[in-house]
């Protein structure tokens, strides 16, 4: 009988490192709160720097763990530690024991409502980079105007933002605003589309080749300057002010939509996990590694492992490595300690 | 007109709603990499003309997106191309301030 | 504009406001720019809702407009505030509510301050003792006088004689409300809806019938900015963000600006006219200009209260115009006879902004 090991969180995080354990020989059972697999990434459109599907990516992780156990819709109600083992209940009433626990819980896109002057929610075209994901994926959305003369994108949502509480820089916002505008330009090329950036933060293979190709290819205009006011004009349109940092000047444009970037915050479900497995939570409200140059994987309990966004900001190649690399520990620890 | 001992000040603030930059846009299409200045003002730090007369390519890019007129800041360049063989972006600066002469004329 | 979402912020910015026992403070400045606002308050408050609000005449300046000035370090502010707080613990009080919105900042920062460094409050009790031998208690609640009237604002609608309809179309008014920069942008909690969508005026609004005008430059600050003003040479600097607003508003054709801070209905009326004799231009309709109310004129006029009694005669802006609208009945003979039948004579009429 093969041995289980439960990953709590069916992002790609959790999927990926299934796949390796089904290739190592375990049985992976994943708990998932939501109905879907995928997480994050199944409801986004297309992945930077190559425009490649992200739908792809999911739909092949899922051929690849056919032969894992999915609980969806399902939460973990409580762990006990038994010795060097945890018996996981499942509000499903299934009770699972293991030798270890994967933590891929991923994280939660910052709501931005909560930065009150950009106006989310309270203005008719103010959306989200995942309201945009969403609308290009075939949701129909009444703030997207049909013909639009110029759209904003502002970086930095609830990212590096101290009144926000979170100092962190969400890594992937940059080249994703770069990614969405393209992915708007090549919609309506007559469109004007300003990015709003503090620093361009372009770290990745190909990304600043495509910071590049935005420019050049496609002629978005990046503008220096934090976002710091949004109004709504009388037709209904978005006034937005911030200070042109090249020029020097105050600059004000009115636009048919303003896309906020909005970061990468801990998904907020974990805090109770966390609690029960007495797991440590970082001053940026991410869980807590058990070091951050070698053992970001590792937790402070033997037997608990991390991967992904739960214990900061990634991107999906990130992501991927830490699932391949959390599998090989799983494995490794399973072979030495038992 | 009563003299109050002050008036109405225009605001400063650029107002993208209502910007000229069609020398830019006409620039663009006969230099496209006008468009991949990332700012970082290796040119100004180099040129010779900058510490006396304020010349900078740098300057000259931004303006033109912001729809002013680069003219004065134009004729200080001494067209030594040194701008040129700093430029990270490999942007022919030379030829684009030869190309915006033309323009302009 | 979705108006669930702005109603999702403003539960979120939920203030507790005593029903009664207050102890009032006055502003400095208030009763000369509109003389009848601070009375309809404690009219409103004391005659209309029978309200317990005492006030003393012991009561100073709080030193707000000093220290926003900076010509007094803000420990002088503390310790005038401290013998403000030492009337009210006095006088049996501890609700205390100032009537001027630098006042309520200048209290709010303060009471901050000291919750931050309760030495420094030491140090103040210290000094007060030392100076004029008093003590006192912080007050259990702080609020500004239009927190209350927005808190009573149902009641006085129940009370209304006239609504913010235009009488002839039916349709409401259209009101721009302007709050004080002081209210809530340093403390959002402390307001009444919160920094960015206060909630504190467009309450009032609502309940007395009339429509909210958000425009682009609505957060923006009035342009007084003290300093600004006060150095004359500074007041080209004052008017041109009043005009940036003015000019903003300009699209929806407001009826009425309504404030609840000292310097903004005087500086959005008053600039009105030095904005017409510089341009030509008025913001209002055939030539006129916007009025400008503060809340407690704009309470008065909703009760019935006669016009020329809540001082809107002192108006640069005719407010004729909006009392035609809303069907009040004036005198317009009657405009400059003062309190004591006596004749205040007629003011010299502007070039181009038309008043009576």
């Amino acid at each position: 009988m093969k041995e289980n090991i439960v990953i709590i969180g069916g992002g790609i995080a959790g999927m990926e490192a299934a796949n390796q354990l089904l290739q190592l020989g375990y049985l992976p059972i994943i708990v998932e709160q939501t109905d879907h697999l995928g997480g994050h990434v199944a409801q986004w459109h297309k992945l930077f720097p190559d425009m490649s599907s992200s739908q792809e990516i999911v739909s092949n992780l899922k051929e690849r763990i056919k032969d894992a156990h999915v609980h969806l819709e399902t939460k973990v109600k409580g762990i006990n530690s038994l010795g060097n083992r945890y018996n996981i209940m499942l509000n499903n009433g299934i009770n699972i024991v293991t030798k270890a626990v994967l933590m891929s819980t991923g994280f939660s896109l910052f709501d931005a409502s909560k930065k009150e002057e950009y106006g989310y929610g309270v203005y008719d075209h103010v959306i989200t980079n995942g309201d945009l994901e969403a609308w290009f994926n075939g949701k129909t959305d009444k703030r997207i105007p049909p013909q639009p003369k110029a759209i904003g994108f502002v970086h930095c949502v609830g990212s590096r933002d101290l009144k926000a509480g979170n100092s962190q820089c969400s890594k992937v916002c940059c080249t994703t605003a770069i990614k969405q505008a393209i992915e708007i330009k090549e919609r309506f090329p007559d469109t004007e589309v300003y990015c709003f950036y503090m620093d361009l933060r372009l770290f990745g293979k190909k990304y600043e080749d495509f910071y590049i190709q935005a420019q050049r290819d496609f002629g978005v205009h990046f503008i220096r300057g934090r976002v710091s006011e949004v109004g709504e004009t009388l037709d209904g349109l978005v006034q937005v002010k911030a200070e042109d940092t090249l020029v020097g000047k105050p600059l004000k444009v009115t636009l048919d939509l303003l896309v906020l970037m909005s970061g990468m915050v801990c998904n907020s479900q974990v805090t109770p996990l966390a609690e029960m497995l007495r797991l440590e939570i970082d001053d940026d409200d991410f869980l807590k590694s058990k070091d951050n140059v070698y053992g970001i994987i590792e937790s402070n309990r033997a037997g608990i492992f991390y991967a992904g966004a739960c214990t900061g900001t990634k991107t999906i190649p990130e992501t991927v490595s830490e699932a391949r690399a959390a599998a090989l520990c799983i494995h490794n620890y399973l072979k030495n300690n038992f | 007109m009563t003299d109050f001992g002050f008036t109405l000040t225009k605001s400063s603030t650029i107002n993208f709603d209502s910007l000229d930059n069609h020398l830019y846009k006409r620039l663009c299409t006969i230099e496209p990499d006008a468009q991949i200045c990332m700012s970082c003002g290796s040119c100004s730090a180099t040129c010779t003309a900058a510490p006396f007369s304020g010349m900078s390519v740098r300057k000259v890019i931004l303006g033109l997106q912001r729809g002013q007129d680069v003219r004065p800041l134009l004729s200080n360049c001494m067209l030594c191309g040194k701008c040129t063989m700093v430029c990270p972006r490999a942007i022919n600066t030379r030829h684009l301030l030869l190309t915006l002469y033309r323009i302009y004329d | 504009m979705i108006s669930q979402g702005k109603q999702k912020i403003w539960s979120d910015y939920q203030k507790e406001i005593p029903d009664d026992h207050w102890y009032y403070v006055r502003s400095c400045i208030r009763q000369n720019f509109f003389p009848a606002s601070e009375k309809m308050f404690t009219e409103i408050t004391k005659k209309v809702l029978h309200k317990d609000l005492y006030e003393t005449p012991h009561h100073t300046t709080c030193g707000g407009i000093a220290y926003h000035c900076d010509t007094i370090p803000q420990e002088t502010a503390m310790t005038i505030v401290a013998r403000q707080f030492a009337l009210m613990t006095e006088a049996g009080y501890e609700n205390y509510v100032p009537s001027c919105i630098t006042s309520f900042g200048n209290y709010a920062e303060i009471l901050e301050t000291w919750h931050e460094f309760p030495e420094l409050e030491a140090k103040i009790r210290e000094d007060l003792w030392k100076a004029c031998r008093r003590e006192f208690n912080k007050p259990k609640y702080l609020a500004h006088s239009s927190d209350l009237i927005f808190h009573w604002r149902n009641e006085i609608a129940a009370k209304a004689k006239h609504h913010l309809v235009n009488k002839e179309t039916g349709e409401p008014l259209k009101i721009v409300e302007h709050i004080g920069c002081h209210y809530a942008k340093m403390f959002p909690h402390k307001g009444v809806g919160g920094a960015e969508y206060p909630y504190v005026l467009a309450g009032m609004i609502d309940s007395w019938g009339g429509q909210v005008i958000d425009y682009p430059e609505r957060r923006h600050c009035c342009g007084y900015g003290f300093r600004q003003y006060h150095v004359k040479a500074n007041r080209s600097y004052s008017i041109s963000n009043t005009w940036k607003k003015f000019e903003s508003m300009e699209p929806y054709h407001p009826d009425a600006i309504i404030t609840n801070c000292p310097g903004c209905p005087y500086f959005l009326d008053r600039w009105q006219y030095v904005i017409a004799e510089q341009t030509g231009k008025t913001y209002g309709e055939n030539g006129f200009g916007i009025p400008v109310l503060t809340y407690e004129e704009l309470a008065g006029l909703v009760l019935g209260y006669n016009p020329w009694d809540l001082g809107l005669q002192l108006h640069q802006v005719a407010v004729e115009p909006l009392l035609d609208k809303i069907g009040i009945e004036y005198d317009p003979k009657a405009k400059y006879v003062g309190l004591n039948q006596e004749d205040l004579l007629r003011p010299e009429l502007p070039s181009s902004l038309k008043c009576f």
